[in-house]
């Protein structure tokens, strides 16, 4: 019986094939946009050797490839968390109230370049930038004022922050504090992913060394005193936007997140005490089912890889939880409506993939800061996807299909394959070091530009369909550069008012404690409490651990 | 571009510190022929032997790294640097992406500090025809040190030894780059050997082997041996025995008067690379040499003509007498 | 020896975003001309000593930050202050239409908005400087 089943379906495979090849396809490049070769058909043969419960799994079982906990979207939505600041923390605290008002259920701090950077906002180098790409942080004042009138209790707060991080969480925490919020009742994420900014985002401060000991002692500060904090975002969303491939995008994340626990646990750490606030945070690209694919593949190898060889024992320390992003680098300028679209397609790859939250890019963003309609149009994708679509009825609806399957399988395998050439290289820092990821991607983002330019790749609006005469009909929204002069006189105002005895005894001791061994977040803490600014506080950690300066690589 | 290819009022505007004249004099120098001499002409006198030390050694060894640490040092001592970071052409496309600046871009704050990548253009190693020259005008600029950066690939070590009074070699422990060093010939021209990230495990035994193997050359007593330094530019180790090796070398030619027969065997190889120059391209411009050439390139396509016997036939229209 | 087109490419600022300026200097380099690049977060001070220096004709800046209204009319009067007005300067990044003509008219030569194709960028380079 079954043989001759095996004969009808190898028959009418052959047939197909035959018929296949002898039609003529159309002259389009059908690889992914990660120029990986993809098969006009996938079959049985193709998910031949699946094993259903070692490879896949129920939801919320190891190992855990069909989705980390067993309800997904029928327990709740993922939470629809909008990416935004920009101006004075008056004007952000503006748009967290109006984004809250739309039924959005998290928030997510965008913060201006001198924050990222640890300059305050009349440092020389801050000229021109304050408030532009994010909203100005300087002191613990500002946060008071950007979570004005939020319940801290009742909200989570994501907060795109790397080298600075824990200065930036220590202000959020003080800023609970002082409303009588207990640090175990705030919960959030702080990206604090610094080993991407050296492959890809490129705003670091201090070299990696100092860097990953600020990162373990969050670890074990937030385990013992903030139990709800996502203590890294281990992050693939900026390698992607740098220009990597989709496989590149999932094995350095990963990577990452794994030179993370093993710093974790060098540093002494349990590696149960920490590796369940460890989140990830990836790209949705254009190529939907290649994302899709992405995700899959992600939970299954940190699954395997934390459960057998970190030994990790709590079943949350397997699980990878992630934050998705559109992918703002497909955004075109050209016909930004269009823009909609994609991010549509995108965020809808995110959601089958199984994301536990979700930001949306407004169709503006290569022209400017999302203007409130954009950002409304953005929000409302999400809602569309959770409330009309759908594909929340069932968990991980393409599980099973050859196609799916056979990709996951291959991404785990290339990305398997760039573990041990770092490997080889000793390792996460020594590769960036070596400027490994760094070419990689920069080859990888010259050889797209390149078969764009030849159209082998189009890119609707910009290289295909183009119009003759474009005028730009969307509203942009302005950073009126009345907000620097503001924000420079909040920050001397601040300093006018505190006591600076105080300030100055705190970041003394701050300063001791970084030359030793001491966990610099307490005093942190202290210095943030009485007011002393990011740009202080960094520059006394600056004197201890130094600058990093990025070895030149093509 | 206006006046500024007025060769007369950029000297003058040169004279009185222009930075914009003194890099508009290196462009002209760049591209060589009449120009380029006018400028030789006038600057040369006004050189005063300012000290070049060459930097080479494999892509990747940390060479802009280390030339911007010594740099910053040799700040704090009073000199004034002219810096040359020279990067290949791309044989393909004639383009070349100059990447030294990065390391060096802090040194842009120091007026004292003039830093000039120069692409390899038409050389065949990886050093610009025009290093001289450039060196040249920096030392009339002012600058009594001059730091000349290479990639040690091709012929290009022996010609940063005819243009350096100390050649510092800058090796990596990965990648074999001690056996590397021994076929380029990096082994003959180094004053000093550094061997930087000094923090890689096998940096002690690349050092070692080194050391081996110019104990194997038998360096007579009395002459220079070449120092074996272990350094981090990246983590900022060594860079003090790299500056007090570069001055005891210094001193040790300046002792023997080899400073001065060094800088004899400068100018010589110098005046010798510029007219070969000059005579090569005289040569490949002559009518009589280029109707020859074109008319019997068939035969030795053909194979009725052996290369060599073509050679003959064009040195006959050259007398040297 | 045809005259060889030197450019500067810089990201002057804070942001660190060099996909773009390197996918341009790549395509620079490609297409034959000398290409210097800075590396990332440099203060228009050292761009424009830089630029100076290198004798370049043309210096390209990258800006996603926004600040390209304080950075641009920066550099081109510290051009000015050295003498060197006869450096061009051009750029790209995100950049809104009404900024474009402000710059413009700072004396920006040119500016390239999101999804140019570097081969405009080569054909504008080689028009206006070979």
């Amino acid at each position: 019986m079954k043989e001759e089943k095996d004969r009808q379906y190898s028959k009418a495979k052959e047939k197909f094939l035959e018929t296949f090849e002898g039609c003529s396809a159309q002259d389009i490049d059908f690889t992914t946009v990660s120029a990986e070769p993809v098969e006009p058909l996938y079959t049985p043969d193709d998910a031949e050797d699946l094993d259903y419960t070692r490879d896949l799994g129920f939801p919320g079982q190891y190992p855990f490839t069909r989705g980390v906990y067993p309800t997904m979207y029928r327990g709740r939505f993922w939470t629809m968390r909008q990416f935004s600041g920009f101006g004075t923390p008056r004007d952000t605290n503006e748009r967290y109230h109006f984004l809250l008002d739309h039924g959005q259920t998290g928030l997510s701090v965008a913060f201006d370049m001198p924050t990222i950077m640890g300059y305050d906002s009349d440092h020389l180098r801050s000229l021109g930038e304050v408030g532009k790409c994010g909203v100005a942080i300087d002191s613990l004042r500002d946060m008071e004022i950007l979570f004005d009138g939020i319940d801290l209790s009742k909200i989570t707060t994501s907060m795109t922050i790397n080298a600075p991080a824990s200065i930036l969480l220590a202000f959020y925490l003080c800023t609970g504090d002082k409303k009588g919020i207990g640090f175990d009742e705030m919960g959030g994420t702080i990206q604090n992913d610094i080993l991407k900014e050296y492959i890809a985002q490129k705003s670091w401060i201090f070299p990696p060394e100092p860097s990953m000991r600020i990162i373990t002692d969050i670890l074990a500060f937030c385990s013992d005193h903030v139990p709800k904090w996502n203590t890294i975002s281990i992050s693939g969303y900026h390698i992607r936007e740098a220009g990597s491939t989709a496989v590149q995008e999932l094995a350095f994340t990963l990577a990452d997140g794994f030179a993370y626990v093993e710093a974790g646990i060098a540093a002494g750490l349990d590696v149960d005490s920490f590796a369940p606030r460890l989140s990830h945070f990836f790209n949705a690209h254009l190529d939907f089912f290649e994302e899709i694919a992405k995700y899959r593949a992600a939970r299954r190898i940190w699954a395997k890889r934390m459960k057998h060889k970190y030994g990790a024992k709590d079943p949350r320390s397997l699980l990878l939880r992630f934050h998705t992003q559109t992918a703002g680098c497909t955004l075109t300028a050209q016909q930004p409506e269009n823009n909609i679209v994609r991010t549509a397609f995108q965020a809808l790859s995110a959601v089958l993939g199984g994301t536990q939250s979700l930001h949306t890019n407004s169709m503006d963003e290569t022209l400017a800061l999302p203007s409130e309609k954009a950002v409304r149009i953005a929000l409302r994708t999400q809602q569309l996807i959770a409330e009309e679509t759908g594909v929340i009825n069932t968990i991980d609806p393409l599980a099973g299909s050859y196609f799916i399957e056979a990709k996951t399988r291959e991404m785990e395998e290339k990305a398997e394959d760039y573990f041990r050439r770092i490997d080889e290289l000793g390792g996460v820092v020594k590769a960036i070091e070596k400027g490994f990821f760094q070419k990689e991607i920069g080859r990888a983002a010259y050889e797209y530009q390149k078969a764009v330019e030849k159209r082998r790749k189009t890119i609707v609006g910009v290289n295909k369909f183009q119009l003759e005469k474009e005028e730009i009909e969307i509203p942009l929204l302005k950073i009126d550069e009345q907000v620097e002069i503001d924000q420079r006189n909040a920050v001397r105002n601040v300093r006018e008012e505190r006591d600076n005895d105080k300030v100055s005894r705190e970041l003394e001791r701050l300063k001791v404690a970084a030359a030793g061994n001491d966990n610099l977040m307490p005093l942190i803490l202290e210095c943030a409490r009485c007011y002393c600014t990011e740009g202080e506080i960094i520059g006394v950690l600056k004197e201890i651990f130094g600058e990093y300066e990025e070895p030149p690589f093509f | 571009m206006g006046g500024m290819r007025d060769i007369g009022a950029l000297l003058e505007r040169f004279g009185e510190g222009k930075t914009a004249a003194a890099a508009r004099l290196i462009t002209i120098l760049e591209e060589g022929g009449d120009g380029a001499e006018r400028v030789m002409d006038t600057i040369f006198a006004r050189t005063s032997g300012a000290y070049r030390i060459g930097f080479t050694g494999p892509p990747g060894a940390g060479k802009s790294t280390l030339v911007y640490r010594l740099a910053k040092l040799f700040r704090q001592k009073e000199h004034e640097i002219g810096i040359i970071a020279v990067d290949p052409t791309s044989p393909f496309s004639g383009g070349a992406l100059l990447g030294d600046r990065i390391r060096m871009q802090k040194l842009s704050e120091d007026p004292k500090i003039f830093v000039r990548s120069l692409a390899s253009r038409g050389s065949l190693g990886g050093i610009s025809n025009c290093t001289d020259e450039v060196a040249d005008l920096l030392d009339a600029f002012g600058k009594d040190l001059i730091i000349i950066e290479t990639v040690g690939v091709g012929q290009s070590e022996l010609e940063i030894a005819e243009k350096s009074h100390t050649v510092v070699v800058i090796l990596v422990p990965e990648s074999g780059d001690g056996i590397q060093a021994m076929k380029a010939g990096l082994m003959e021209i180094g004053d000093i050997f550094v061997m930087n990230k000094a923090d890689h495990p096998d940096a002690v035994l690349a050092a070692r082997e080194i050391e081996n193997s110019l104990r194997l050359k038998d360096i007579p007593e009395g002459n220079w041996q070449p120092p074996v330094l272990l350094t981090s530019a990246l983590e900022e180790t060594g860079m003090e025995d790299v500056i007090r090796e570069i001055e005891n070398h210094r001193r040790w030619l300046e002792e023997r008067d080899l400073f001065e027969e060094k800088r004899r065997l400068i100018l010589r190889s110098r005046v010798r690379d510029a007219f070969m120059d000059k005579l090569e391209r005289k040569l490949w411009h002559d009518s009589s040499i280029t109707r020859i050439l074109e008319s019997r390139i068939g035969e030795v396509y053909d194979g009725r003509l052996s290369p060599y016997r073509m050679v003959e036939e064009l040195e006959r229209l050259v007398t040297v007498e | 020896m045809a005259k060889k087109i030197r450019v500067l490419v810089a990201k002057p600022g804070l942001d660190g975003h060099d996909r773009g300026a390197k996918v341009v200097a790549n395509a620079l380099r490609d297409a034959g001309m000398e290409v210097i690049y800075t590396g990332l977060h440099q203060t228009p001070e050292m761009i424009a000593e830089a630029a100076v220096q290198e004798d370049v004709d043309v210096v390209g800046l990258s800006i996603l930050s926004g600040a390209h209204l304080t950075m641009f009319p920066r550099i081109i009067e510290l051009l000015k202050k050295q003498e060197a007005e006869h450096i061009k300067v051009f750029g790209g990044g995100i950049i809104p239409a009404e900024d474009v003509e402000k710059l413009e008219s700072m004396g920006v030569a040119k500016v390239f908005g999101p999804g140019t194709d570097t081969r405009d960028i080569i054909k504008y380079l080689k028009q206006e400087f070979e």
